[in-house]
This record gives C-alpha cells, sequence and structure tokens, in this order.
C-alpha cells in the first residue's frame, strides 16, 4: 500500500506523519498537570482542616482531633441550618423537577419564534448577576412577608433551579423518538398514558439529573439565602458565611468537608448511574 | 392522519415555569425598576447620581478592572488547557473535561473558605513566597487574592466556548503552514489563532459579564475599602435600605450583564456552554 504511487496513497502518508510530526509537547503536558492541581487542590484543603485542634484558621492544622464535626453534629444552630438546608432543597427539587419537565417537554413539541424566546427567557436565571435577583426579591419578598420562611426560600430558589432542569430534560428528549408515541397511540393507548408508559421511562435518567442539579443549586445557595435569612430560619450556607465572618468558629472545616464529600457524592451519582446502563 | 390523536396543545405546559419565573423574577425586577424612577417622584436621578456620588464610579471601575483581570488570566489558562483537550485521546479528554468543571460544582462556601485558609497571612502561598524571598505580599483582602479565587471558578466558561471551537480547527492547515516554510510561532499566530478567535470573544465576554456579578468571594477574600459593586449593591439594600439607589445600581449591571451575554451568544457557543456547565456533560453528543 505504501509502495504504491503517491497520488493513491497521499492520505495515508499523511495521517502516519501527522502523529510523527506533531506530537503533545511536553510543556504543554505539563502545563495541564499544575492547570489540574489548581482546580483539584485547594478544595481538598479543608479536610485536613476539618481535623485540626486550633481554635482558629491556622495553617498547617495542628493535632488531630474529630472536635469539629463533634460539634457540628451536636451543636443545635448548625443542625438545625443543616436540616433547614434539607427541607428547602428537597422542596425545591421537587418543584423545580415538576415545573422544568413540563416546561422541557412542551418546549420540544414547539419549534419557531416563540419557543427558542421561552428558551432564552428560561435560561435568564443562570446569566443574570445572583445578587441583582437576590436584592429584587428580597425588596419584593419584604413587601409579600416571604422573606424568612420556608415558601420565600423555596419558590426563589425554584426560580433559580428551574433552567437546569429544563437543560438536562431537554437533552433526554433530544434522542427521543415522537414515532413511539404515535406507535402507543395507534395500539390504542390515551396520551396522558402514553406519555407515562413511552416517554417518562425513555427520559427518566435527564428527569433524575435535574431533580439532582436542582438539589444541589438550592443546597449550596448562599446570595439570595444570605438576603431571604431570618434570625429563626438559615439555610447550612449562610450558617457557614457566619462562621466566616461574624464568629470565627473552625466549626466550617467540618461542615466544608461535609459539604465536599456530600456534594461530590451526589454528582457522581448520575455519571454512576450513566455508567451503569451502557453496561447493562 | 393518526398522528391527530396525540396532538394535544402543548403551551400549558409551560405555564407552571413562565408564572414562576415572572413571579419571583420578572416582577421583582420590574417592581425594582419602577421603584427606581419613582422615588422621589419621577425621576432619573437615581441613575444620575450613579454617575456624581464619587463612591460608585470608582466602585464600578475597579470591579471592570477585577473582571477584566479574571478573563485575562482565564484565557492564558484556559487556551493552552482547550488546546490540550483537542490533542489527547477521548477517555483522557473526558478526564479533563470532569476536572476542569470540578470547581463548578464544589460548594461554594467550601470553595470560598478553602481560598480563605490558603490566602490568609501566614498562610501556605504566603509562605511560598515568603521562602523565595518575597516576605510583604499580602492576598487575603486584597483584590489580588478575590482574582485567583475567582479566576478557578471561572474557567469553565473559558474552557469550555474554546474547546468547541479549536475541537473544529483542522490541524493540517498547521503542517501546511510548516511545510510551507513557516515558524511554528507564525503559523500558530498566522492560521490557528485567526481561526480561534470566535471561541476567544465568547469565552472572554461570557467571563468578564459573570465575574462582574461576584458576591460572596469578594466579601470574603476582599475587603470592604476594596468593595467590588455586588458588595456595594448589598450594602445599599440592607444596610442603608436605599432600595431606589440600589435598584438603579442592579438595573444597571442587569442590563450590561444581558446586552454582554446576547453578544456573547451572538459570537456563538456561550448558550450551549452554559448548557453543557449547567448540564455538567462529560461528553458532548459526539
Amino acid at each position: 500500500m505504501t509502495s504504491s504511487p503517491a497520488t493513491a496513497s497521499g492520505p495515508a502518508i499523511g495521517r502516519r506523519r501527522y502523529t510523527k510530526v506533531d506530537p503533545i509537547p511536553w510543556w504543554l503536558k505539563a502545563f495541564g498537570g499544575v492547570v489540574v492541581i489548581f482546580f483539584i487542590l485547594p478544595t481538598l484543603f479543608v479536610i485536613p482542616m476539618s481535623f485540626s485542634d486550633a481554635a482558629t484558621f491556622e495553617f498547617p492544622p495542628r493535632g488531630f482531633t474529630w472536635r469539629l464535626y463533634e460539634n457540628f453534629f451536636t451543636n443545635p444552630i448548625w443542625l438545625d441550618s443543616l436540616s433547614n438546608s434539607f427541607l428547602v432543597a428537597t422542596l425545591t427539587a421537587v418543584l423545580a423537577t415538576t415545573v422544568g419537565t413540563a416546561a422541557a417537554v412542551a418546549l420540544s413539541r414547539m419549534q419557531g419564534r416563540v419557543a427558542r424566546f421561552v428558551r432564552t427567557l428560561l435560561m435568564v436565571p443562570i446569566v443574570a448577576p445572583a445578587i441583582v435577583v437576590a436584592v429584587a426579591v428580597y425588596i419584593a419578598f419584604l413587601g409579600w412577608q416571604l422573606t424568612g420562611t420556608v415558601l420565600g426560600y423555596v419558590l426563589a430558589h425554584t426560580a433559580i433551579a428551574v433552567p437546569y432542569v429544563v437543560v438536562s430534560v431537554t437533552g433526554a428528549l433530544g434522542g427521543f423518538d415522537p414515532q413511539l408515541l404515535r406507535a402507543a397511540s395507534s395500539l390504542g393507548s390515551s396520551p396522558s398514558r402514553a406519555f407515562v408508559r413511552v416517554t417518562m421511562p425513555l427520559i427518566s435518567r435527564g428527569i433524575l439529573t435535574g431533580a439532582i442539579f436542582a438539589f444541589i443549586v438550592s443546597f449550596d445557595e448562599v446570595v439570595l439565602a444570605l438576603f431571604l435569612r431570618s434570625p429563626v430560619f438559615q439555610t447550612m450556607p449562610v450558617q457557614m458565611y457566619n462562621s466566616v465572618t461574624v464568629e470565627i468558629d473552625p466549626t466550617i472545616s467540618a461542615a466544608s468537608s461535609l459539604m465536599v464529600v456530600a456534594v461530590t457524592i451526589i454528582f457522581l451519582l448520575p455519571q454512576l448511574l450513566r455508567g451503569r446502563a451502557r453496561r447493562r | 392522519m393518526s398522528s391527530n390523536k396525540i396532538r394535544w396543545p402543548s403551551w400549558p405546559l409551560l405555564v407552571p415555569a413562565l408564572a414562576l419565573l415572572a413571579g419571583i423574577l420578572l416582577v421583582p425586577l420590574a417592581d425594582t425598576l419602577i421603584r427606581s424612577v419613582s422615588t422621589p417622584g419621577w425621576t432619573l436621578s437615581n441613575y444620575s447620581n450613579l454617575f456624581t456620588d464619587g463612591v460608585t464610579l470608582t466602585v464600578l471601575w475597579r470591579t471592570a478592572v477585577t473582571a477584566a483581570t479574571v478573563t485575562a488570566a482565564a484565557l492564558l489558562i484556559g487556551y493552552p488547557y482547550a488546546y490540550l483537550m483537542t490533542r489527547v485521546s477521548p477517555r483522557a479528554r473526558g478526564i479533563l473535561l470532569v476536572i476542569v468543571l470540578i470547581p463548578f460544582w464544589t460548594s461554594v462556601m467550601a470553595r470560598n473558605f478553602a481560598w480563605i485558609i490558603i490566602l490568609q497571612d501566614g498562610g501556605p502561598v504566603q509562605s511560598l513566597f515568603e521562602f523565595f524571598g518575597a516576605d510583604d505580599v499580602v492576598f487575603y483582602g486584597t483584590t489580588v487574592g478575590v482574582t485567583i479565587a475567582m479566576t478557578q471558578v471561572m474557567l469553565p466558561f473559558m474552557v469550555l466556548p474554546l474547546f468547541s471551537t479549536l475541537g473544529a480547527i483542522d490541524r493540517r492547515l498547521l503542517l501546511a503552514a510548516r511545510g510551507l516554510g513557516s515558524s511554528p510561532t507564525a503559523a500558530f499566530w498566522k492560521v490557528y489563532w485567526p481561526l480561534s478567535r470566535g471561541g476567544v470573544m465568547a469565552g472572554v465576554i461570557l467571563v468578564f459579564t459573570l465575574s462582574l456579578g461576584f458576591y460572596v468571594t469578594p466579601a470574603l477574600l476582599g475587603s470592604p475599602q476594596e468593595s467590588l459593586v455586588a458588595q456595594l449593591l448589598a450594602q445599599r439594600t440592607t444596610l442603608l435600605l436605599d432600595f431606589a439607589a440600589a435598584g438603579a445600581l442592579g438595573m444597571l449591571v442587569l442590563v450590561v450583564t444581558l446586552v454582554l451575554v446576547a453578544w456573547a451568544n451572538r459570537m456563538g457557543g456561550t448558550m450551549s456552554a452554559i448548557g453543557v456547565v449547567a448540564a455538567g456533560r462529560t461528553e458532548g453528543r459526539r
């Protein structure tokens, strides 16, 4: 093959040269390695800190003790903020998933200008600066007496979580063949039954991913929560914020480590599910 | 057609999402806008005050400079990284993509707290500088520290549009340039860089825009003396309770942001980049 005239084997020679002449330079690989460290390392610093015996944020950590974890799980302020966050994030995930899935299904069936406009509109909460949204929501909620209430938190968090659900369900619907619904209908299924029996199972992974993202968005949200907080109801990120700014409370390192581990596990969940489904 | 049987109108399914968006976002924003032009009486004074009160302009300028520095740093780090992503095996590419998304999905407070530990006085970074003889470098409570922490979390927004643009460039063009006697540097600047400019523009505008609205990082790592616009906005709302002035400033930030994002979107890739970041997709549709 390689011995044939240049005109016939042109591409083959070209491809072989390609790898030879064009290696990835070593400095680029080294640079990539440094950037990877820049991405990962900082967050890992909180884990050794969470076992420190010091009363401040000093680094390197001193000694080894479970004291901070013990404090986290016995101090009512931290425990309340944790359960508040769970409550708000769970309700947000349920509401945002329902609303967002409905919107994504509707958008997948619509075409043209209106659909494109609505799609862009639904992305606004992601691009609008959180602080501007927080200020506007805070002022409005003061008037509606929603600040410091579970309902206020859930509504505000749902508004910013819906786009994530729409994106992930839209992605799942992209691989969905509408002919299947026609088949279901021709076999005598009603539209709502066809949705539950055909559409839902096929996009369930997209819905699950969306629900997980909605939960994390709410569980981790600081800016809106800082404005909506009340002395009697605040979420865990707000308590963490307080422990850096108001009290110098090293318990935050335990809280941070738990957050990092929890979010990582939750975030890896859809990847693991996807990996398992692929192997099946 | 039998398909008519399953055609029931789709728009009612959109109603809950749009109602929520309107009630929680659009109405409060409209309310803020109206308040900013109707207090006291119908006036634009809240807006003209932004440019004459002496504080706002300084803070806006500082915010723009910080955002520009973050953008430049993100481009310098993100461009080679995105390029590397186009060159490695698909498996390694997937890993590099997950890694780039890590700061975005690690807890906001945990990440900022980690930066406090690292950048604080007597912390590891300062010790490192002292070791090399630079004794008086301060990161905590300065815009330098804020910039470092912001760059880390903004990188996905630079890398993703760049990756999609660089991945589409035919690298054989570079070899052709080399074959025609060009030096590697000249081949890069004359062939590769011009082809990548769309992605660069999208990433630059996106990172700059999103950097303008940062609140938690400057509030925790910066100092009140060197506050950025988000801190000013929060202060005017919760401490001074001057809702009209805060509203005017908020509207200014919002309009600048949305205009820039729309522009970046026109350059291509922005909305899909946000989509990828939002959905944490590891491998696109390829």
